[in-house]
């Protein structure tokens, strides 16, 4: 009994029951506030992809699928884990709900990591929002090597985890065993942020050798030679030398597909401009999304710590399952997101 | 009398944890990883119109499967059952109604300035 009054908290509620149902009753309303507020970018979608659909499948092919799909992978399994952390709470198992927190927080890092890739890589290929769009068929700066945007992108991350390293450091030597639960999860989350970066940078770079093979392949014509010329350099990645191609087009990323008589040529399509307005679309829905995975990690931190102070059991884990239905929510439209952005033909 | 003491003694104490067994989180888990290979295979094949169809359906069976379960609606009270997916109404009222005559309105939505796309930056000379 006295457990019971312990975690009764603010005393106006009648029963633990009646705790948790009144949060969570109000965490439903805020998702669905969620679902309304990302309802609009589903409408823009929709609006403009049946509009243009050939600009929709003009500009899906600069989305890295296989990126895409090791990001659904990833977010799935920060749902399991997060679920996980719901039972863990309600059971009272204080080590697994600090494991599958900090677990889930890694996901969410390690999503991040791999979103800096993709976003970073089409910024270097000039795949702006609209009126910033670059044409993919006018002679460009070739991008070889590590990508500066990319660079610039991680210098916060890498400074946050020298200070969790150093703070975790500190935690071992002084032996404060919560600080030290709560430093290494930190780190571990710091660090998945990196093998998110390389992750995608390889994925990267294999894709590009991919294409680059295919365009050997199809290098009969003239007009190819200088596209296979530009992939051999792409295929080289980081060991490319910057200077010996000074302005080459990006037209080998351009896979010649069988169309319909009479459809717009992917020229057409660049040239007039319409590919700006989907990764508009494109950075507003998955950057949305990616602030809602930044929020929720600050969310996880704070669950974390107080989940090394045991604050949670079966009569309490509001603030743990509340957050799980939030994270259920954001993993839901990335579930949308994936076939209608990455997945068109 | 003692019987009933004991009766709301335990509804003050009542359970209402459901803690999901482990093979459950797993077998979702799973299911939704395969889902997500299906839906990448499936947008290899040629399917024309279908294949946004097939893709939304997909998506639509993961959807339900992590409310289901990683939500626990199951065990949810029905209130907010019926509050989640009312929102889904409206979504659904939302993009039909703008869909609808989307093709009436179609030049006051269209990007009038942005005709034609930047040549890239060090193009200029």
């Amino acid at each position: 009994m006295a457990n019971d009054t312990a975690t009764l908290d603010p005393h106006h509620f009648d029963s633990p029951r009646q705790q948790f149902d009144a949060g969570n009753l109000g965490i439903w309303i805020f998702l669905v506030t969620e679902v309304l507020f990302f309802s609009g970018m589903f409408c823009a979608y929709a609006l403009y992809r049946s509009l243009h659909p050939e600009v929709w499948t003009f500009s899906s092919q600069f989305l890295n699928a296989t990126l895409g799909a090791v990001n659904t992978g990833v977010l799935l399994f920060s749902s399991l884990t997060m679920a996980w952390a719901v039972r863990c709470a309600q059971l009272r198992q204080r080590t697994g709900l600090v494991v599958c927190l900090a677990i889930t927080l890694g996901c969410a890092s390690l999503f991040l990591g791999v979103k800096a890739v993709e976003y970073t890589h089409k910024w270097d290929m000039g795949l702006f929002t609209a009126g910033f769009y670059e044409s993919q068929f006018l002679p460009g700066p070739a991008h070889t090597g590590l990508s500066s945007y990319l660079v610039r992108l991680c210098i916060l991350p890498a400074v946050l985890a020298a200070g969790c390293a150093l703070w975790y450091a500190f935690a071992l030597v002084t032996r404060r065993k919560r600080m030290t639960e709560i430093a290494g999860a930190m780190l571990v989350t710091a660090l998945c942020f990196f093998l998110g970066v390389f992750t995608g940078v390889g994925i990267e770079n294999a894709s590009q050798a991919a294409h680059a093979s295919e365009a050997h392949a199809s290098a009969g014509p003239v007009s190819h030679t200088e596209a296979a010329a530009e992939a051999e350099v792409a295929a080289e990645g980081l060991a490319a030398v910057p200077a010996t191609a000074a302005t080459v087009t990006h037209s080998s990323l351009l896979e010649p597909a069988a169309r319909v008589p009479g459809a717009p040529t992917p020229e057409q399509v660049d040239q007039a401009g319409g590919a700006g307005l989907f990764f508009s679309i494109y950075y507003c829905m998955t950057g949305v999304h990616a602030i809602h995975i930044l929020a929720g990690m600050g969310v996880l931190i704070w669950l974390l710590i107080r989940a090394t102070k045991d604050q949670f059991n079966e009569q309490y884990f509001g603030p743990i399952d509340y957050f799980g239905l939030y994270w259920h929510l954001v993993d839901l439209i990335w579930i949308y997101l994936f076939p209608l952005l990455y997945l068109i033909k | 009398m003692s019987d009933h003491a004991a009766h709301s003694h335990s509804h003050e104490l009542e359970n209402f944890a459901h803690p999901a067994p482990i093979w459950q989180l797993l077998l979702v888990f799973v299911a939704l990883v395969g889902l997500t290979i299906a839906t990448v295979f499936q947008s290899t094949l040629e399917l024309g119109n279908m294949e946004l169809i097939l893709a939304l359906i997909i998506a639509t069976i993961k959807a339900v499967l992590v409310m289901l379960f990683f939500m626990h609606m199951l065990h949810d009270k029905p209130l907010n059952v019926i509050i989640f997916i009312s929102a889904f109404v409206f979504v659904a009222l939302f993009i039909g109604f703008t869909m609808m005559d989307a093709h009436a309105y179609r030049d006051s939505v269209e990007l009038k300035n942005v005709d034609s796309p930047r040549p890239a930056a060090a193009a200029h000379e």
